[in-house]
């Protein structure tokens, strides 16, 4: 049955307790054979499901997750959203994720806490107000809204910036007003549980070991539950991908780091916006519950440690001190890793590989958070279509033999 | 944070050192005919195993020498560092801990970084 969500449904199961409300997803057992296998709990994989059920008319699906629902980097994530890439094909990707998510709350019937509050990238030396200036014409180019804000524009949206008085001054931004950030859990809750209500078995605690391959055809994943048999694979396991490619003789271009982030206590509100500064590497913005939300940067070596090292979050904290000292006293609650798996390009693989029936959607990097639906979505339309999709073709495997790569180190913020 | 026993200057503050990705990894010869796809191999696939990996570092901040190391992925726990001109070690002296190909550690990933 159709889970509706209303300031009804809230005020008669406030009545009763909160004891009644119906469980979002079934926990099912695995049956033997499925035609499509989803690799990979997070967002992107629920939301690949989602679609193939939903656009695709797919019906046997299974999500298999290591952990549960959104444990990994979705839930680990400093939860930015915005399409302001260079080049045109990262920007018809992320704008058409953005798309989906102005409307996707109203599409799960589901509040995603999609808050559209700007986001802004700082500029702190002549060589950034150019490539940002650069990348701002780029996106008008393209139909994005994105433009520049001087300092003194700056000054008056966020006034507890200290653009002056440190050692790389601030001396101007881009400017996205649709973007913006929204809860990480509800995606993935939102997109299981439609899923679910089509017929999708998602199954938690049931970690991939192994995908089995036969004369260069897809056989199947042995799993924690037992081996399962399918007709395609799609694996969408961010940090572990590598690791799963590997199992099937597939070598992948990724080095999986761990990617650090922050939350201090929570305070009244003082920042309505995003900023973001990859120059000296810090970014926030407040959460609804009034916690400043801040992003590090990655480790400089491989790890799967889901820690990452303290010398990047003191980088971060001095940057964030130097940029809002009124954040100075200020305590930090939590700091976590989640491990991100990163291109060459800084640019992400949606892509078929040799092997029929096998599909990668991964290299996401330090921020795949934002592409959720429509990254979902366009992987969704290659694995049904065994074709991709014109928005991610671009993004395929073929791109590191041809060189024609996807470079957007500028644009991805973090510094990879 | 790690300290990372430098062959030439014995144990350091990670802060003194960059990491160089992958050690030993071998330039195709030229002696046949090369391809597009097994350039691009060359030049941008580099393994990334959770569990023992070898790679390089280069003590920046000290005597600038480069040197190898093997380090378990999964725990960050540096097991043996080495000179560029010594053999390198083999992986199967080395115990792995991880159980499953993406499952965790007991000891060393996440929060749990040492031994209750």
């Amino acid at each position: 049955m159709k889970k509706k969500y209303s300031i009804f449904s809230l005020a008669k199961n406030a009545l009763s307790g909160h004891k009644e409300w119906p469980k979002m997803w079934r926990s099912p057992e695995p049956r033997e054979f499925y035609d499509v296998i989803i690799i990979g709990g997070g967002g992107h994989g629920l939301g690949t499901a989602y679609y193939l059920a939903k656009e695709h008319g797919l019906k046997n699906i299974a999500v298999i997750e290591k952990g549960w629902l959104g444990g990994g980097n979705t839930g680990r994530n400093t939860t930015i959203i915005r399409s302001n890439y260079l080049w045109d094909d990262s920007a018809h990707l992320y704008e058409h994720s953005l798309k989906l998510w102005e409307n996707l709350s109203s599409e799960l019937n589901y509040n995603v806490m999609f808050s559209q509050r700007g986001v802004m990238n700082l500029a702190h030396n002549e060589h950034d107000i150019k490539e940002i200036k650069r990348r701002v014409s780029a996106n008008n180019l393209n139909g994005i809204d994105s433009f520049w804000l001087s300092k003194e524009e700056i000054q008056k949206k966020v006034p507890i910036m200290n653009t002056d008085n440190l050692r790389y001054p601030v001396l101007g931004a881009s400017y996205q007003p649709r973007g913006g950030v929204a809860r990480h859990d509800a995606i993935a809750w939102g997109f299981a549980m439609r899923a679910d209500e089509m017929g999708v078995d998602i199954i938690q605690n049931c970690e991939a070991h192994q995908i089995r391959t036969k004369n260069g055809t897809i056989e199947g994943v042995e799993t924690s539950k037992g081996f399962l048999r399918a007709n395609k694979i799609g694996v969408v396991a961010s940090g572990h991908t590598g690791v799963l490619a590997e199992s099937a003789g597939i070598r992948l271009p990724l080095q999986s780091k761990p990617l650090q982030a922050l939350v201090s206590e929570p305070i009244k509100p003082i920042i309505d916006t995003v900023v973001m500064s990859s120059a000296v590497h810090a970014y926030v913005s407040q959460s609804d519950k009034g916690e400043l939300v801040i992003g590090a940067g990655t480790d400089s070596y491989n790890s799967f440690t889901q820690r990452g090292g303290f010398n990047i979050i003191e980088d971060t904290i001095r940057a964030m001190v130097e940029l809002y000292p009124v954040f100075g006293k200020m305590k930090m609650l939590r700091q976590w890793g989640g491990i991100v798996d990163i291109c060459p390009d800084a640019s992400p693989i949606i892509s078929k590989c040799d092997i029929d029936g096998l599909f990668f959607n991964c290299g996401w990097g330090t921020g795949g958070f934002k592409a959720t639906p429509g990254s979902a979505n366009v992987f969704a339309h290659t694995i049904a279509k065994n074709e991709p999709h014109q928005i991610n073709s671009a993004f395929n495997l073929d791109r590191f033999a041809s060189g024609r790569l996807v470079d957007e180190h500028g644009a991805a913020a973090v510094a990879h | 944070m790690l300290i990372i026993n430098c062959p030439y200057c014995g144990p350091r503050d990670q802060s003194e050192f960059s990491n160089g990705g992958e050690a030993h990894v071998k330039r195709p010869d030229g002696s046949k005919e090369i391809g597009d796809r097994e350039w691009g191999e060359y030049v941008f696939i580099r393994a990334n195993p959770k569990g023992l990996f070898y790679e390089r570092w280069v003590h920046t901040h000290g005597c600038r020498k480069w040197f190898n190391c093997v380090r378990d992925t999964s725990t960050d726990e540096i097991l043996v560092t080495y000179r560029l001109d010594e053999k390198k070690p083999n992986l199967n002296n080395f115990k792995s801990v991880v159980k499953t190909p993406s499952g965790e550690p007991e000891v060393g990933s996440g929060n749990f970084t040492v031994e209750k």
